[in-house]
């Protein structure tokens, strides 16, 4: 152990040395480990970083406890025109679910107007999203807020033209500021604004961005916009009281659902329990998808790298042919080739990786200002690591290997 | 007591299509405490027998005996650590590591050795000392005379206590008084005990030795103790 210890010490100083003799070259070779390795360390915080904005947002977004029960199902084998059959969910159905179910800590209508622009002043958002729900609503979502309050029940109950904003929402219609109490245009109703919700910092979240949204009382909705959307129902959406229960919820759902529809035993469900898991499924699918392309192209980055390391330590091996010789005569054995040579490759393919890991965060600096979300951690530290010790062992092994079989005579007599 | 016993040594090149029989069929012992010159024309095989002798390639017949261990059949690594601490290497381009200092140059045998590095250092100023290379010890190659050189040469060959230390040309490269220098120093490790194998094509140099082995065309010519040797005296500086 002290033997192998040494030896390694010995390899990792004439290492350094073989480097130091060659800078430029040892850096023009070494920028394509850093280029692969910053790549890669980039890329994948920037998977992970996505990754995290999209199950962050979901969460925020529906909640991880909620069920959402519909006549459509978010994902289903089930053609469109067979659920269409479906009769749609209406607020009476909703008064009974409430009534019935027992387990939920919160119970609350969704309805979402389409095709609404809202103005204050010359700032509008067009094709805004805006949800009719009640004053439960807020016990079924994690949403916070940066100044005002939620809908309350007289508001919900007597259909007041108010609304929640969205944090996006309020800053593109109020840049500066002191949204409450203000009025906006709703296609030309007039709603006053009651509360702002925090960022929330999502990222490509589509239509599913929790800071690009907006919450009216459901009985609002109706007045004002239901027309457009008649027949097509509504969902409830219920709270379980932590994850544990969901199953339980559900369960009482269906039976609840089946109980109000009438349906008999032998007759199927003609509504569906949704589960955010469908969704956060279905996010690392597309995740999983990303990850692979972008690791392939950066682990091709690193590859290109790899053969530069090789290249120039078999150039480091033939150069090095004679001293070979003389550390073989005097008793080198080819164990202690091979590991100075690779300890060579080794050290400056770690050189690259620190370099391309610095630089990795640097730009991770750089794109967090465009809003991008990256998610750096030790992890990226220990994969710099690692990946370059790798790909200096693995690119370094053909050449150290050369130089560990040579024959002492004919390295001897190299010159 | 026999250090060197080789019977029957023949060593076969493959030179393109056509063989080359560098040597023939060579036989001899070598005792320890001798003092032998290998000498013969280019061509003659010395270069052929000095690499079997000292471990660095094997033959392609015959039996080598060293220090009782069968040398011909031995594997890469076997011969390695032979190598490593019974041979002292001493090269006629004395065949230093240019980027390391005359001490680290001399202690490399002792790294591959696996000796600690205290004993290492130690070792290795000892043996520089010998040479009388005390205050060179942090120089590299490049900022030694070629005198100087091969006595860190030396020392690097003696640091490990070999049991032979074998020398090609090891003057071949130098001036002749640098050379006598050179050759008073091997004079002195004769005197120590040290056992003396000197390969060169120079008569003047061989003439130093007790023993002149005389090669031609893969063949012992001659083998014959010298009455009258030649004995080098260092230089008063």
């Amino acid at each position: 152990m002290t033997n192998f210890l040494f030896e390694l010490k010995e390899g990792l100083i004439i290492a350094f040395n073989a480097i130091r003799a060659n800078k430029i070259r040892s850096v023009l070779t070494t920028l394509g480990i850093v280029i692969g390795v910053a790549s890669v360390v980039l890329m994948s915080n920037a998977i992970k970083g996505i990754d995290k904005s999209f199950q962050d947002g979901i969460s925020s977004f529906m909640g991880t406890d909620n069920l959402f029960i519909d006549r459509w199902a978010w994902f289903s084998n089930v053609p469109w025109w067979e659920l269409n059959k479906r009769p749609p969910i209406e607020m009476e159905d909703f008064e009974k679910f409430k009534e019935l179910a027992e387990l939920p800590i919160a119970v609350a209508p969704l309805n979402d107007a389409g095709n609404v622009t809202i103005i204050k002043g010359n700032n509008s958002v067009s094709d805004a999203r805006v949800s009719g729900t009640n004053q439960d609503y807020i016990y079924t979502t994690n949403l916070e807020f940066d100044e005002g309050r939620f809908i309350s029940e007289l508001e919900s109950n007597n259909a007041r033209r108010v609304i929640v904003l969205g944090f996006e929402y309020a800053d593109r219609l109020f840049p500066f500021g002191n949204a409450i109490d203000q009025d906006v245009q709703l296609n030309g109703k007039k709603y006053k604004v009651i509360g702002v919700l925090k960022k929330q910092g999502s990222f490509l979240m589509g239509s599913f961005d929790p800071d690009n949204q907006s919450f009216i009382p459901i009985s609002s909705l109706f007045k004002d916009f239901r027309s457009k959307w008649s027949g097509s129902g509504i969902t409830i959406v219920a709270r379980a009281p932590n994850n544990q229960m969901l199953y339980e919820v559900k369960e009482e759902a269906i039976g609840i659902m089946r109980r109000i529809r009438g349906l008999k035993y032998n007759e199927e469900d003609d509504f569906t329990i949704n589960q955010q898991d469908a969704f956060l499924e279905m996010i690392n699918k597309s995740v999983g998808v990303i990850q692979i392309a972008g690791l392939f192209i950066t682990a091709l980055s690193l590859f290109v790298g790899a053969i530069g390391i090789m290249n120039i330590m078999f150039v480091s091996v033939k150069e090095r042919t004679h001293e070979i010789g003389i550390r073989k005569a005097i008793g080198a054995k080819r164990s202690v080739i091979l590991r100075q040579f690779l300890a060579e490759s080794a050290i400056l393919c770690l050189l690259g990786g620190l370099i391309g890991l610095l630089i990795a965060v640097a730009g991770g600096k750089i794109i967090e200002q465009f809003n991008f979300p990256v998610s750096f951690q030790i992890d990226s530290i220990v994969l710099a690591i690692t990946i370059s010790l790798l790909t200096g062992i693995l690119s370094g092994l053909a050449p150290a290997w050369t130089a560990a079989k040579m024959d002492p005579v004919d390295a001897l007599r190299y010159e | 007591m026999n250090i060197i016993t080789i019977e029957h040594i023949a060593k076969i090149y493959q030179v393109g299509t056509e063989e080359v029989q560098a040597l023939r069929d060579v036989s001899l012992t070598i005792d320890k405490n001798e003092y032998v010159a290998i000498m013969g024309p280019s061509g003659s095989g010395k270069s052929t027998l000095m690499n079997i002798l000292g471990c660095l390639d094997t033959p392609t017949k015959g039996l080598y005996t060293f220090t009782g261990k069968h040398v011909s059949d031995m594997t890469d690594n076997d011969l390695a650590s032979i190598r490593n601490k019974e041979i002292g290497f001493v090269f006629q381009t004395f065949n230093l590591l240019a980027r390391s200092d005359a001490l680290h140059n001399v202690e490399l045998p002792l790294i591959y050795a696996g000796i600690g590095k205290e004993e290492r250092r130690e070792r290795a100023r000892e043996a520089l000392t010998k040479v009388n290379l005390e205050d060179r010890m942090d120089h590299r190659p490049n900022e030694l005379s070629g005198g100087q050189r091969q006595r860190v040469a030396v020392a690097r060959a003696l640091v490990t206590n070999p049991s032979i230390i074998l020398a090609d040309e090891p003057t071949g490269n130098l001036d002749t008084k640098t050379g006598e220098d050179i050759m008073a120093l091997f004079e002195t490790l004769y005197e120590q005990g040290n056992t003396i194998i000197l390969v060169t094509h120079e008569e003047y140099i061989a003439e130093h030795a007790k023993r002149i082995i005389r090669l031609r065309d893969g063949l012992v010519e001659k083998d014959e103790i010298i009455e009258t040797r030649r004995v080098a005296q260092p230089r008063q500086i």
